[in-house]
Protein backbone atom coordinates (compact mmCIF):
# COMPACT_ATOMS: atom_id res chain seq x y z
CA UNK A 1 0.00 0.00 0.00
CA UNK A 2 1.42 3.28 -0.83
CA UNK A 3 0.50 6.45 0.93
CA UNK A 4 2.04 9.33 -0.77
CA UNK A 5 4.29 7.97 -3.77
CA UNK A 6 7.25 11.02 -2.53
CA UNK A 7 7.44 9.19 0.86
CA UNK A 8 10.95 7.89 1.86
CA UNK A 9 11.44 4.11 2.63
CA UNK A 10 13.61 3.52 5.54
CA UNK A 11 12.64 0.10 6.36
CA UNK A 12 11.83 -3.04 3.87
CA UNK A 13 9.44 -5.66 5.44
CA UNK A 14 12.22 -7.98 6.28
CA UNK A 15 13.87 -5.86 8.65
CA UNK A 16 11.02 -4.55 10.27
CA UNK A 17 9.65 -8.12 10.58
CA UNK A 18 12.82 -8.46 12.38
CA UNK A 19 12.73 -5.65 14.50
CA UNK A 20 9.72 -6.94 15.18
CA UNK A 21 9.94 -10.22 16.37
CA UNK A 22 13.03 -8.96 18.35
CA UNK A 23 10.70 -6.55 20.46
CA UNK A 24 8.21 -8.99 20.92
CA UNK A 25 10.57 -11.16 22.11
CA UNK A 26 11.99 -8.31 24.69
CA UNK A 27 8.65 -7.67 26.07
CA UNK A 28 8.35 -11.21 26.92
CA UNK A 29 11.62 -11.59 28.28
CA UNK A 30 11.33 -8.45 30.19
CA UNK A 31 8.13 -9.49 32.12
CA UNK A 32 8.92 -12.70 32.80
CA UNK A 33 12.43 -11.62 33.45
CA UNK A 34 11.30 -8.96 35.95
CA UNK A 35 8.83 -11.96 37.62
CA UNK A 36 11.61 -13.08 38.81
CA UNK A 37 14.02 -10.10 39.81
CA UNK A 38 11.34 -8.69 42.37
CA UNK A 39 9.07 -10.15 44.68
CA UNK A 40 6.61 -6.61 43.44
CA UNK A 41 6.78 -8.38 39.37
CA UNK A 42 5.92 -11.83 40.63
CA UNK A 43 2.55 -11.69 39.48
CA UNK A 44 3.57 -11.11 35.73
CA UNK A 45 4.43 -14.38 35.70
CA UNK A 46 0.61 -15.92 35.42
CA UNK A 47 0.82 -13.55 32.02
CA UNK A 48 2.78 -17.02 31.31
CA UNK A 49 0.66 -19.64 32.60
CA UNK A 50 2.30 -19.61 35.94
CA UNK A 51 5.91 -19.21 37.53
CA UNK A 52 7.12 -22.66 36.63
CA UNK A 53 5.98 -21.98 33.05
CA UNK A 54 7.46 -18.27 32.90
CA UNK A 55 10.60 -20.54 34.35
CA UNK A 56 10.80 -22.80 31.41
CA UNK A 57 9.65 -20.43 28.56
CA UNK A 58 11.87 -17.45 29.41
CA UNK A 59 15.21 -19.15 28.53
CA UNK A 60 14.24 -20.64 25.30
CA UNK A 61 12.41 -17.15 24.54
CA UNK A 62 15.94 -15.82 25.16
CA UNK A 63 17.20 -18.35 22.78
CA UNK A 64 14.84 -17.20 19.83
CA UNK A 65 15.88 -13.22 20.77
CA UNK A 66 19.60 -14.04 20.36
CA UNK A 67 18.99 -15.70 17.09
CA UNK A 68 17.24 -13.21 15.35
CA UNK A 69 18.90 -10.20 17.20
CA UNK A 70 22.02 -11.29 15.65
CA UNK A 71 19.86 -10.77 12.24
CA UNK A 72 19.17 -7.48 13.11
CA UNK A 73 23.05 -7.08 14.17
CA UNK A 74 24.07 -8.01 10.90
CA UNK A 75 21.65 -5.90 8.81
CA UNK A 76 22.14 -2.28 10.93
CA UNK A 77 26.05 -2.35 11.78
CA UNK A 78 27.39 -1.02 8.81
CA UNK A 79 24.77 1.55 9.21
CA UNK A 80 25.66 2.33 13.15
CA UNK A 81 29.46 2.68 12.62
CA UNK A 82 30.02 6.58 14.61
CA UNK A 83 31.42 9.30 12.73
CA UNK A 84 32.83 12.64 13.85
CA UNK A 85 29.59 14.02 12.99
CA UNK A 86 27.80 11.59 15.55
CA UNK A 87 30.10 12.41 18.17
CA UNK A 88 29.34 16.27 17.97
CA UNK A 89 25.13 15.45 17.95
CA UNK A 90 25.97 13.56 21.58
CA UNK A 91 28.23 16.12 22.94
CA UNK A 92 24.87 18.56 21.86
CA UNK A 93 22.13 15.83 23.05
CA UNK A 94 21.06 18.13 25.82
CA UNK A 95 20.06 20.54 23.49
CA UNK A 96 18.63 18.25 21.69
CA UNK A 97 16.55 17.01 24.56
CA UNK A 98 15.27 20.72 25.71
CA UNK A 99 13.81 20.74 22.40
CA UNK A 100 16.00 22.45 20.02
CA UNK A 101 17.50 20.86 17.15
CA UNK A 102 18.58 23.80 15.55
CA UNK A 103 22.31 23.92 16.56
CA UNK A 104 22.50 19.68 15.77
CA UNK A 105 24.75 18.38 12.81
CA UNK A 106 23.50 17.27 9.79
CA UNK A 107 22.65 13.16 10.76
CA UNK A 108 22.98 10.45 8.31
CA UNK A 109 19.82 7.44 8.20
CA UNK A 110 21.20 6.78 12.24
CA UNK A 111 21.42 10.01 14.67
CA UNK A 112 24.77 9.51 17.11
CA UNK A 113 21.87 8.49 20.24
CA UNK A 114 20.52 5.60 18.04
CA UNK A 115 24.16 4.10 17.48
CA UNK A 116 24.64 4.32 21.03
CA UNK A 117 21.62 2.44 21.83
CA UNK A 118 22.68 0.03 18.83
CA UNK A 119 26.27 -0.93 20.17
CA UNK A 120 25.05 -0.83 23.77
CA UNK A 121 22.15 -3.80 23.20
CA UNK A 122 24.88 -5.59 20.94
CA UNK A 123 26.94 -5.43 24.24
CA UNK A 124 23.87 -5.92 26.49
CA UNK A 125 22.58 -9.12 24.16
CA UNK A 126 25.85 -11.13 24.25
CA UNK A 127 26.07 -10.25 28.15
CA UNK A 128 22.78 -11.52 28.27
CA UNK A 129 23.01 -14.66 26.21
CA UNK A 130 26.45 -15.67 28.19
CA UNK A 131 24.91 -14.88 31.68
CA UNK A 132 21.79 -16.54 30.58
CA UNK A 133 23.70 -20.00 30.11
CA UNK A 134 25.17 -19.84 33.16
CA UNK A 135 21.87 -19.88 35.03
CA UNK A 136 19.77 -21.87 32.64
CA UNK A 137 20.03 -24.75 35.22
CA UNK A 138 17.56 -26.99 33.37
CA UNK A 139 19.98 -27.02 30.25
CA UNK A 140 23.86 -27.01 31.79
CA UNK A 141 25.47 -27.20 34.87
CA UNK A 142 28.50 -24.76 35.51
CA UNK A 143 30.50 -24.33 38.84
CA UNK A 144 28.80 -22.38 41.43
CA UNK A 145 30.72 -19.39 41.18
CA UNK A 146 30.02 -18.96 37.95
CA UNK A 147 26.40 -18.94 38.11
CA UNK A 148 26.35 -16.75 40.91
CA UNK A 149 28.41 -14.49 38.54
CA UNK A 150 25.73 -15.58 35.80
CA UNK A 151 22.69 -14.45 38.26
CA UNK A 152 24.33 -10.68 39.22
CA UNK A 153 25.05 -10.05 35.33
CA UNK A 154 21.90 -10.98 34.47
CA UNK A 155 19.75 -9.30 36.49
CA UNK A 156 22.19 -6.16 35.93
CA UNK A 157 22.16 -5.84 32.24
CA UNK A 158 18.62 -6.35 32.60
CA UNK A 159 17.64 -4.20 33.99
CA UNK A 160 19.68 -1.61 32.14
CA UNK A 161 18.21 -3.00 28.66
CA UNK A 162 14.92 -3.03 29.98
CA UNK A 163 15.67 1.06 30.89
CA UNK A 164 17.58 1.59 27.74
CA UNK A 165 14.73 0.35 25.71
CA UNK A 166 12.15 2.51 27.59
CA UNK A 167 14.28 5.27 26.34
CA UNK A 168 14.56 3.62 22.71
CA UNK A 169 10.37 3.80 22.88
CA UNK A 170 9.94 6.96 24.02
CA UNK A 171 12.23 8.37 21.92
CA UNK A 172 10.46 7.20 18.92
CA UNK A 173 7.38 8.25 20.61
CA UNK A 174 8.53 11.44 21.19
CA UNK A 175 9.31 12.32 18.11
CA UNK A 176 6.33 12.39 15.87
CA UNK A 177 5.95 10.63 12.70
CA UNK A 178 8.84 8.23 13.80
CA UNK A 179 6.69 4.85 14.69
CA UNK A 180 5.26 4.34 11.16
CA UNK A 181 8.52 3.63 9.90
CA UNK A 182 8.36 0.60 12.00
CA UNK A 183 4.48 -0.31 11.09
CA UNK A 184 4.79 0.62 7.37
CA UNK A 185 8.34 1.41 6.64
CA UNK A 186 8.48 4.59 5.04
CA UNK A 187 8.32 8.49 6.87
CA UNK A 188 7.77 11.49 4.65
CA UNK A 189 10.43 13.93 3.19
CA UNK A 190 9.80 16.78 5.61
CA UNK A 191 10.89 14.28 8.87
CA UNK A 192 13.77 12.87 6.80
CA UNK A 193 14.99 16.48 6.05
CA UNK A 194 14.16 17.57 10.03
CA UNK A 195 15.77 14.72 11.52
CA UNK A 196 18.52 12.97 9.31
CA UNK A 197 19.06 15.63 7.15
CA UNK A 198 22.05 14.10 5.58
CA UNK A 199 20.12 10.64 4.68
CA UNK A 200 17.36 12.75 2.74
CA UNK A 201 20.12 14.49 0.78
CA UNK A 202 21.54 11.13 0.16
CA UNK A 203 17.95 9.73 -0.98
CA UNK A 204 16.70 12.86 -2.99
CA UNK A 205 19.88 13.82 -4.45
CA UNK A 206 19.22 17.16 -2.72
CA UNK B 1 5.48 -27.92 53.59
CA UNK B 2 3.73 -25.13 55.31
CA UNK B 3 2.83 -26.60 58.56
CA UNK B 4 -0.35 -24.18 60.66
CA UNK B 5 1.05 -24.93 63.74
CA UNK B 6 4.69 -23.84 63.17
CA UNK B 7 4.92 -20.07 62.56
CA UNK B 8 7.05 -18.45 59.68
CA UNK B 9 10.31 -15.78 60.55
CA UNK B 10 10.93 -15.75 56.82
CA UNK B 11 9.39 -15.99 53.81
CA UNK B 12 10.94 -16.16 50.35
CA UNK B 13 10.18 -13.34 47.83
CA UNK B 14 7.86 -11.60 50.36
CA UNK B 15 8.38 -8.13 51.57
CA UNK B 16 5.57 -8.16 54.71
CA UNK B 17 6.05 -9.83 57.56
CA UNK B 18 4.76 -13.07 58.08
CA UNK B 19 2.13 -14.72 60.88
CA UNK B 20 4.47 -14.60 63.95
CA UNK B 21 2.08 -14.50 66.62
CA UNK B 22 3.37 -18.06 68.34
CA UNK B 23 6.42 -18.49 70.76
CA UNK B 24 7.90 -21.34 69.63
CA UNK B 25 11.39 -22.42 71.04
CA UNK B 26 14.51 -22.14 68.84
CA UNK B 27 15.38 -25.80 68.01
CA UNK B 28 18.49 -27.78 66.16
CA UNK B 29 19.73 -31.13 66.01
CA UNK B 30 23.44 -32.08 66.75
CA UNK B 31 25.64 -34.16 65.20
CA UNK B 32 28.42 -35.93 67.48
CA UNK B 33 30.70 -36.53 64.93
CA UNK B 34 32.99 -38.41 66.98
CA UNK B 35 30.14 -40.74 67.90
CA UNK B 36 29.19 -41.70 64.91
CA UNK B 37 29.91 -44.99 63.25
CA UNK B 38 28.66 -44.65 59.88
CA UNK B 39 26.00 -46.95 60.25
CA UNK B 40 23.94 -45.39 58.15
CA UNK B 41 20.60 -45.78 59.73
CA UNK B 42 20.27 -42.19 59.88
CA UNK B 43 20.08 -42.04 55.77
CA UNK B 44 17.50 -45.56 56.02
CA UNK B 45 15.10 -43.80 58.43
CA UNK B 46 15.42 -40.42 56.49
CA UNK B 47 13.88 -42.40 53.31
CA UNK B 48 11.88 -44.55 55.46
CA UNK B 49 9.83 -41.14 56.94
CA UNK B 50 9.78 -38.83 54.26
CA UNK B 51 9.01 -41.63 51.69
CA UNK B 52 11.81 -41.23 49.17
CA UNK B 53 13.44 -43.52 47.50
CA UNK B 54 17.34 -43.41 45.47
CA UNK B 55 18.06 -45.13 42.93
CA UNK B 56 20.02 -48.45 43.55
CA UNK B 57 23.94 -46.39 42.87
CA UNK B 58 26.97 -48.33 41.83
CA UNK B 59 30.60 -48.90 44.47
CA UNK B 60 32.89 -45.79 43.56
CA UNK B 61 35.40 -47.52 45.64
CA UNK B 62 34.51 -45.64 48.76
CA UNK B 63 31.59 -46.17 51.17
CA UNK B 64 29.86 -43.14 50.19
CA UNK B 65 26.58 -44.18 49.27
CA UNK B 66 25.16 -42.75 46.98
CA UNK B 67 28.30 -40.67 46.46
CA UNK B 68 26.22 -36.80 46.67
CA UNK B 69 23.29 -35.70 48.13
CA UNK B 70 20.47 -36.45 45.81
CA UNK B 71 16.56 -35.02 45.33
CA UNK B 72 16.02 -38.23 47.15
CA UNK B 73 18.87 -38.67 49.47
CA UNK B 74 18.70 -35.45 51.22
CA UNK B 75 21.06 -37.31 54.10
CA UNK B 76 24.51 -38.90 53.39
CA UNK B 77 27.05 -40.28 55.18
CA UNK B 78 30.35 -38.82 53.91
CA UNK B 79 33.47 -40.82 55.13
CA UNK B 80 36.59 -39.51 54.75
CA UNK B 81 40.40 -41.11 56.19
CA UNK B 82 42.84 -38.38 56.97
CA UNK B 83 46.10 -38.71 58.93
CA UNK B 84 46.22 -36.35 62.36
CA UNK B 85 49.15 -36.60 64.32
CA UNK B 86 50.55 -39.63 62.62
CA UNK B 87 47.24 -41.65 63.31
CA UNK B 88 44.71 -42.30 60.81
CA UNK B 89 41.34 -41.34 61.26
CA UNK B 90 37.78 -42.24 59.71
CA UNK B 91 36.12 -39.20 59.90
CA UNK B 92 32.16 -39.96 58.81
CA UNK B 93 30.08 -36.85 58.79
CA UNK B 94 26.02 -36.65 58.11
CA UNK B 95 26.08 -34.06 55.20
CA UNK B 96 22.62 -32.60 54.78
CA UNK B 97 21.10 -29.18 54.91
CA UNK B 98 22.43 -26.84 57.98
CA UNK B 99 19.18 -25.19 58.45
CA UNK B 100 21.15 -21.75 58.32
CA UNK B 101 19.67 -18.68 60.29
CA UNK B 102 20.40 -16.30 57.92
CA UNK B 103 19.36 -18.83 55.20
CA UNK B 104 20.91 -18.33 51.25
CA UNK B 105 18.81 -20.13 49.44
CA UNK B 106 15.44 -18.37 50.95
CA UNK B 107 17.27 -15.16 49.59
CA UNK B 108 17.74 -16.24 46.49
CA UNK B 109 14.36 -17.50 45.49
CA UNK B 110 12.03 -15.28 43.41
CA UNK B 111 9.04 -17.26 44.14
CA UNK B 112 6.93 -16.62 47.54
CA UNK B 113 6.17 -18.56 49.99
CA UNK B 114 8.94 -21.68 47.56
CA UNK B 115 11.13 -21.62 50.74
CA UNK B 116 10.37 -20.57 54.60
CA UNK B 117 11.61 -20.42 57.73
CA UNK B 118 9.73 -21.30 60.57
CA UNK B 119 10.34 -19.47 64.10
CA UNK B 120 12.00 -23.13 65.21
CA UNK B 121 14.66 -21.96 62.78
CA UNK B 122 14.13 -25.12 60.28
CA UNK B 123 14.37 -23.90 56.85
CA UNK B 124 12.02 -25.52 54.73
CA UNK B 125 11.01 -25.86 50.69
CA UNK B 126 7.35 -26.07 50.13
CA UNK B 127 7.76 -27.57 46.58
CA UNK B 128 4.03 -26.08 45.53
CA UNK B 129 5.43 -22.99 44.98
CA UNK B 130 8.64 -24.19 43.90
CA UNK B 131 9.12 -23.23 40.00
CA UNK B 132 12.17 -24.93 39.17
CA UNK B 133 15.28 -21.96 38.81
CA UNK B 134 17.82 -23.66 40.92
CA UNK B 135 18.14 -20.01 42.47
CA UNK B 136 18.35 -22.11 45.80
CA UNK B 137 21.02 -23.91 44.61
CA UNK B 138 22.63 -20.81 43.80
CA UNK B 139 22.36 -19.35 47.08
CA UNK B 140 23.68 -22.13 49.37
CA UNK B 141 26.83 -22.20 50.59
CA UNK B 142 26.60 -25.56 51.74
CA UNK B 143 25.72 -26.97 48.49
CA UNK B 144 22.76 -29.12 49.64
CA UNK B 145 19.38 -27.93 47.66
CA UNK B 146 19.00 -30.75 44.39
CA UNK B 147 16.66 -30.56 41.73
CA UNK B 148 14.64 -33.14 40.66
CA UNK B 149 15.10 -34.69 37.43
CA UNK B 150 11.33 -35.81 37.39
CA UNK B 151 9.33 -33.02 38.56
CA UNK B 152 12.18 -30.05 38.32
CA UNK B 153 11.55 -29.09 41.57
CA UNK B 154 14.04 -28.75 44.46
CA UNK B 155 14.11 -30.87 47.16
CA UNK B 156 16.68 -31.24 50.65
CA UNK B 157 16.33 -32.22 54.05
CA UNK B 158 13.30 -30.64 56.37
CA UNK B 159 14.56 -31.40 59.64
CA UNK B 160 11.33 -33.72 59.95
CA UNK B 161 9.68 -30.44 59.86
CA UNK B 162 6.01 -32.28 60.20
CA UNK B 163 7.77 -34.46 63.01
CA UNK B 164 8.89 -31.75 64.85
CA UNK B 165 5.11 -29.95 64.45
CA UNK B 166 4.20 -32.49 66.71
CA UNK B 167 7.06 -32.94 69.29
CA UNK B 168 8.91 -35.97 67.75
CA UNK B 169 12.79 -35.62 67.17
CA UNK B 170 13.78 -36.02 63.24
CA UNK B 171 13.85 -39.64 61.89
CA UNK B 172 17.70 -39.67 61.82
CA UNK B 173 17.61 -38.60 65.38
CA UNK B 174 15.41 -41.44 66.38
CA UNK B 175 17.10 -43.95 64.49
CA UNK B 176 20.66 -43.35 65.32
CA UNK B 177 21.78 -46.40 67.37
CA UNK B 178 25.20 -44.49 69.50
CA UNK B 179 23.22 -41.26 70.30
CA UNK B 180 25.57 -39.57 67.60
CA UNK B 181 22.57 -37.60 66.59
CA UNK B 182 21.05 -35.50 69.26
CA UNK B 183 17.70 -33.26 69.27
CA UNK B 184 16.37 -30.65 71.08
CA UNK B 185 15.98 -26.96 72.13
CA UNK B 186 19.16 -25.23 70.65
CA UNK B 187 20.54 -24.16 73.82
CA UNK B 188 20.12 -27.52 75.10
CA UNK B 189 22.52 -29.17 72.69
CA UNK B 190 24.83 -26.33 73.02
CA UNK B 191 24.98 -27.50 76.99
CA UNK B 192 25.15 -31.40 75.80
CA UNK B 193 27.78 -30.52 72.64
CA UNK B 194 29.79 -28.50 75.48
CA UNK B 195 30.25 -31.65 77.74
CA UNK B 196 30.83 -33.72 74.69
CA UNK B 197 33.75 -30.85 73.67
CA UNK B 198 35.13 -31.27 77.30
CA UNK B 199 35.44 -35.02 76.99
CA UNK B 200 36.49 -35.28 73.91
CA UNK B 201 39.20 -32.50 74.86
CA UNK B 202 40.51 -34.63 78.32
CA UNK B 203 41.12 -37.64 75.53
CA UNK B 204 43.58 -35.55 73.34
CA UNK B 205 41.44 -33.69 71.07
CA UNK B 206 42.50 -30.34 72.53
CA UNK B 207 40.86 -28.68 68.91
CA UNK B 208 37.18 -30.34 69.76
CA UNK B 209 34.80 -27.99 69.20
CA UNK B 210 31.36 -27.27 67.87
CA UNK B 211 30.06 -26.20 64.41
CA UNK B 212 27.78 -23.43 64.91
CA UNK B 213 29.10 -21.21 61.50
CA UNK B 214 28.55 -17.18 62.58
CA UNK B 215 28.80 -16.74 58.75
CA UNK B 216 25.41 -17.74 58.11
CA UNK B 217 23.79 -16.16 61.63
CA UNK B 218 24.22 -20.13 63.43
CA UNK B 219 22.75 -23.13 61.94
CA UNK B 220 19.81 -25.16 63.26
CA UNK B 221 21.78 -28.46 61.85
CA UNK B 222 25.28 -28.54 64.45
CA UNK B 223 28.74 -30.55 64.87
CA UNK B 224 30.90 -31.59 67.33
CA UNK B 225 34.01 -31.94 65.84
CA UNK B 226 37.11 -33.47 67.23
CA UNK B 227 39.32 -31.03 64.65
CA UNK B 228 37.01 -28.54 65.01
CA UNK B 229 39.67 -26.26 63.65
CA UNK B 230 39.78 -28.13 60.77
CA UNK B 231 36.37 -28.39 59.05
CA UNK B 232 37.45 -29.13 55.69
CA UNK B 233 38.45 -32.23 57.41
CA UNK B 234 35.27 -33.85 57.39
CA UNK B 235 35.29 -34.15 53.64
CA UNK B 236 35.13 -30.70 52.42
CA UNK B 237 32.90 -29.13 55.56
CA UNK B 238 33.55 -25.02 54.76
CA UNK B 239 35.10 -23.40 57.51
CA UNK B 240 33.55 -20.16 57.42
CA UNK B 241 30.37 -20.43 55.43
CA UNK B 242 28.59 -17.22 54.21
CA UNK B 243 26.32 -16.11 51.73
CA UNK B 244 28.50 -15.47 48.47
CA UNK B 245 28.84 -11.61 48.51
CA UNK B 246 27.37 -12.22 45.06
CA UNK B 247 24.27 -13.70 45.94
CA UNK B 248 24.07 -10.46 48.34
CA UNK B 249 24.48 -8.07 45.60
CA UNK B 250 22.25 -9.98 43.59
CA UNK B 251 19.86 -10.15 45.99
CA UNK B 252 20.23 -7.10 48.03
CA UNK B 253 21.00 -3.83 46.83
CA UNK B 254 20.38 -4.47 43.29
CA UNK B 255 16.72 -5.15 43.00
CA UNK B 256 15.70 -1.95 45.12
CA UNK B 257 18.41 0.46 43.28
CA UNK B 258 17.34 -1.35 39.63
CA UNK B 259 13.24 -1.09 40.58
CA UNK B 260 13.62 2.44 41.17
CA UNK B 261 16.01 3.51 38.17
CA UNK B 262 13.60 1.43 35.93
CA UNK B 263 10.50 3.24 37.53
CA UNK B 264 12.81 6.72 37.28
CA UNK B 265 13.46 6.23 33.81
CA UNK B 266 9.70 5.49 33.17
CA UNK B 267 8.57 8.19 34.77
CA UNK B 268 11.28 10.72 33.54
CA UNK B 269 10.12 10.35 30.07
CA UNK B 270 6.01 10.72 30.90
CA UNK B 271 7.29 14.08 32.24
CA UNK B 272 9.67 14.72 29.72
CA UNK B 273 6.61 14.64 27.51
CA UNK B 274 5.03 16.56 29.18
CA UNK B 275 6.86 19.46 29.89
CA UNK B 276 8.87 19.36 27.06
CA UNK B 277 6.69 18.62 24.77
CA UNK B 278 6.65 16.29 21.81
CA UNK B 279 9.54 16.50 18.79
CA UNK B 280 7.13 17.53 16.10
CA UNK B 281 7.76 17.80 12.25
CA UNK B 282 8.42 21.61 11.91
CA UNK B 283 6.25 23.52 9.83
CA UNK B 284 8.60 25.37 8.18
CA UNK B 285 10.00 22.23 6.33
CA UNK B 286 6.75 20.99 5.32
CA UNK B 287 6.39 23.97 3.83
CA UNK B 288 9.36 23.66 2.06
CA UNK B 289 8.78 20.52 0.81
CA UNK B 290 5.37 21.77 -0.34
CA UNK B 291 7.47 24.56 -2.17
CA UNK B 292 9.72 22.25 -4.11
CA UNK B 293 6.54 19.80 -4.73
CA UNK B 294 4.60 22.77 -6.69
CA UNK B 295 7.68 23.56 -9.10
Amino acid sequence: MIRDPKDLKRYDAGERANHWVVGISFILLALSGLAFFHPAFFPLTQLFGGGTWARILHPYIGVFMAFFFVLLFLRFRKLNKMTDADREWLSRAKEMMDGNDHNMPEQGKYNGGQKMMFWWMTICMVAMTVSGVFIWKAQFTVPIDLARIGAVVHAVVGAIMIAMIMVHVYAAIWTKGTIRAMWYGTVTRAWAKQHHRAWYRQMTGK
Amino acid sequence: MALQSLDIKQRSATTTPSPQARQTMEIAKLIDVSACIGCKACQVACMEWNDVRDEVGSCHGIYDNPVDLTENSWTVMRYAEVEEQGKLEWLIRKDGCMHCSDPGCLKACPSPGAIIQYANGIVDFNQENCIGCGYCVTGCPFNVPRISKKDSKAYKCTLCSDRVAVNQAPACAKACPTGAIQFGSKEDMKDYAAKRITDLKERGYDKAGLYDPAGVGGTHVMYVLHHADKPNLYSGLPANPSISSLVTMWKGATKPLAALALAGVALGSLFHYVMKGPNEGSKEIEKEIEKEDAQ
